[in-house]
């Protein structure tokens, strides 16, 4: 109810919204449906485990995650990864010590290490980074249905290598319906190229959306907390407002009495 | 304080006449508090406690961000990341002040529009008026140098972008971007005092917040009927007028409340929604967004500024007729400081002996028509600057500058206006009559 009134609110606003989205060609993109959608939506933990153990074992060759600490690995709205657990993720990356300037095993405080290759961008805000829908004619309406949509792009990015390659000035091309162009980034997920702790079948698909979750949690991870305060700060101000509707009412009765009657 | 009679303060204690005789701001508060306000105001008269709010609110956030944030063009963008990720609550925090940019802007245009329409700006509130728009002036500025300290990839390009307006000027436009940002080009010293401005303007803001209430409170406020409150006796301007306080803060605070519903929703379920995601990748000099487009508010004026290409005839024209010195790109610029000093000048464009629109049949369609233009060139100034989108930026751009330079002087001398109720207090008594007989929906039931 809540999404409802806000989407009839902001109907006026749409207008103006739009635009700085509609910006950029779109590919096929699919509006998969995550968990943490809609006013009540959180992280599912056990997808993002999964998609955890996806950008660990997949994405983390190339790609790094500098903005996010280890520790927040045991968010209770997150991963939620008991501490020793964490920690014994944690020592599997190297980190220089900014004190003493050598390399050791990471702990808790020390980050997710940056891209190892130049040319993979840091993935810590990739999700909110990234548009999945966009328009129409700029109007916003389907990015105010549906989300930004950064999450659906990099799942349907994932997924959405369609076997052509091309060979350009020395560098391997590789086609992807959802960038809807030739990208430099080979096709990286493989049907059981992971194997899930919890036996979740592993199709190209599932780790796709998978670790696409993980990334909107590394992007945002006080979403679920951001969403309460949302929420009760909404039953307050309706309470508030309730009661000074009701107070203005009663203050102007008598003068507008007055007015009628005269 | 206002001209309108009133009751005033009198201390009666011996410590109120104490304090009264050497500093007399209880007197100066109850003043301002008391002012006989107009019973007929709709629920248009509103939005200034919303953004005085918004000041408050920006304000307060910003400075409790300032103890987390970073102004370094290597470390400001990571600093942002630890506001949200580790600060307790900063996610709130920093989504609030977005946010609350854009509630500001929101409240800022409709309490614009809604003097555009019923004439508030008209004498005696000239000066109102103006320091109105020196106030939304110091707002844009405030906001664009706000935007840059992020330093994402749109914080760093739209600088680049609007610094090299000023660049544009011809003969010391190169110097004088150069001085602005510190440098060749945008970099840490462009950051550092952006920061630096962006701290101090909202305190200027504030001095001129209270300067425009003070002007207003000296003349009264306008009202939907645009007459004026009787005030050759109290006992008539009681007729006309209530105090403020309760009266109207018991409804400004509804309607707040009501307005802050739909902005905690944005800020809880939807903070990014009417932000740019470029922004939230790190400014890079060397890659240039295939799109640069400023934030929702700002957009009509991008549209103008860009709605000028060399072909475009009056261009040409002044190219031709200055000898070159004004070329396409200085064109743009000056149309588009032109739109808002053409605001500035409308207590002297607008020639009607009539003040509200209510009573202007044939203003109320150019009006209407202008909101509609507002909306086009917000919408064009997201589109690409090119083929059909400049004809249309074009368009509504003659249309902006038209309905203020030839539309509003000409419509006081061939539009007979239709007649205003004799007193406020008739206007209000034929409201609330309306309003009872046909069971109007309360919302539009004035000053309740």
């Amino acid at each position: 109810m809540i999404r409802k009134l806000a989407l009839s609110a902001l109907a006026a606003l749409s207008l103006a919204a739009s635009p700085a989205l509609a910006a950029g060609e779109l590919g096929e993109i699919t509006d998969y449906s995550f968990s943490f959608e809609g006013p009540f939506g959180s992280y599912d933990r056990a997808q993002l485990q999964r998609g955890l153990q996806v950008y660990t074992e997949v994405c983390a060759a190339c790609h790094g995650l500098q903005y996010v600490p280890f520790r927040t690995l045991t968010a209770e709205t997150g991963p939620a990864l008991s501490p020793d657990a964490m920690r014994a993720y944690a020592a599997n990356f190297e980190v220089m010590d900014p004190e003493t300037g050598d390399w050791r095993p990471a702990g808790g405080p020390d980050h997710f290490p940056p891209s190892g290759m130049e040319t993979a961008p840091d993935l810590s805000l990739m999700a909110k980074a990234r548009v999945g829908f966009s328009g129409p004619y700029g109007l916003g309406i389907n990015q105010l249905m549906r989300g930004i949509g950064g999450p659906e792009y990099i799942a349907s990015f994932l997924a959405g290598f369609d076997g052509r390659e091309e060979m350009q000035a020395g560098t391997m091309f590789y086609y992807n319906t959802a960038f809807d162009g030739w990208v430099s980034m080979n096709p990286v997920l493989w049907e059981d190229g992971v194997e899930y702790a919890d036996g979740t079948p592993a199709t190209i698909e599932q780790q796709a959306q998978d670790v696409a979750a993980f990334l909107m949690w590394a992007a945002e991870p006080k979403l679920t907390e951001r969403k309460r305060w949302g929420f009760v700060g909404s039953i307050f101000l309706v309470l508030l407002g309730s009661l000074l509707y009701l107070t203005n009412k009663r203050l102007w009765a008598p003068v507008k009495k007055k007015a009628k009657e005269a | 304080m206002s001209g309108i009679p009133h009751d005033h303060y009198e201390p009666k204690t011996r410590g109120e006449k104490w304090l009264h005789s050497r500093l007399p701001i209880v007197g100066l508060i109850y003043d301002t508090i008391m002012i006989p306000t107009p019973k007929n105001l709709n629920w248009m008269w509103i939005w200034g406690i919303v953004l005085m709010f918004c000041l408050v609110l920006q304000i307060v956030t910003g400075i409790v961000l300032v103890m987390h944030y970073t102004p370094h063009a290597d470390l400001a963008f990571a600093s942002v990341e630890h506001i949200m990720r580790n600060v307790n609550g900063g996610y709130m925090l920093r989504y609030l002040h977005q946010n609350g940019a854009m509630l500001f802007f929101a409240a800022v245009y409709i309490h614009i529009f809604r003097g555009l329409y019923y004439g508030s700006y008209k004498t005696p509130r000239e000066v109102t008026w103006i320091i109105g728009m020196l106030i939304y002036l110091a707002m844009m500025a405030t906001a664009f140098m706000g935007y840059v300290l992020p330093w994402g990839q749109m914080s760093f390009w739209g600088a680049t972008v609007i610094t090299g307006l000023f660049g544009a000027i011809p003969g010391i436009g190169d110097a004088l971007q150069t001085w602005l940002l510190g440098g060749p080009a945008v970099g840490n010293p462009t950051l550092n005092r952006f920061f630096s401005l962006h701290y101090l303007l909202p305190f200027v803001i504030l001095g001129l917040v209270i300067l425009h209430v003070w002007a207003f409170h000296h003349t009264g406020n306008n009202n939907p009927a645009g007459v004026d409150v009787r005030k050759s006796s109290k006992e008539e301007a009681e007729k006309d007028t209530l105090p403020f306080w309760p009266y109207f803060v018991i409804k400004d605070l509804f309607a707040l409340v009501v307005v802050l519903l739909v902005f905690w929703m944005i800020v809880g379920f939807m903070p990014n929604f009417l932000g740019h995601p470029d922004n939230y990748i790190e400014a890079n000099p060397l890659v240039t967004p295939s799109h640069i487009v400023p934030e929702w508010y700002f957009l009509p004026f991008y549209a103008i500024l860009r709605a000028f290409t060399a072909d475009v005839w009056v261009v040409i024209a002044a190219e031709w007729i200055s000898f070159g010195i004004i070329d396409a790109k200085f064109f743009g610029v000056l149309a588009m400081f032109g739109s808002i000093f053409v605001m500035v000048l409308v207590p002297w464009l607008d020639t009607s002996s009539v003040r509200s629109g209510r009573f202007r049949p044939m203003f109320k369609w150019y009006f209407w028509l202008l909101i509609i233009d507002f909306f086009v060139l917000m919408w064009a100034g997201a589109m690409p600057a090119e083929g059909i989108y400049t004809t249309i930026s074009l368009i509504a751009t003659a249309y902006w500058f038209g309905y203020f330079l030839v539309i509003l002087p000409l419509l006081g001398v061939l539009e007979k206006p239709t007649a205003p109720p004799a007193t406020i207090e008739e206007d209000f008594k034929a409201t609330v009559r309306k309003s009872a007989g046909k069971g109007v929906a309360p919302e539009q039931i004035p000053a309740e």
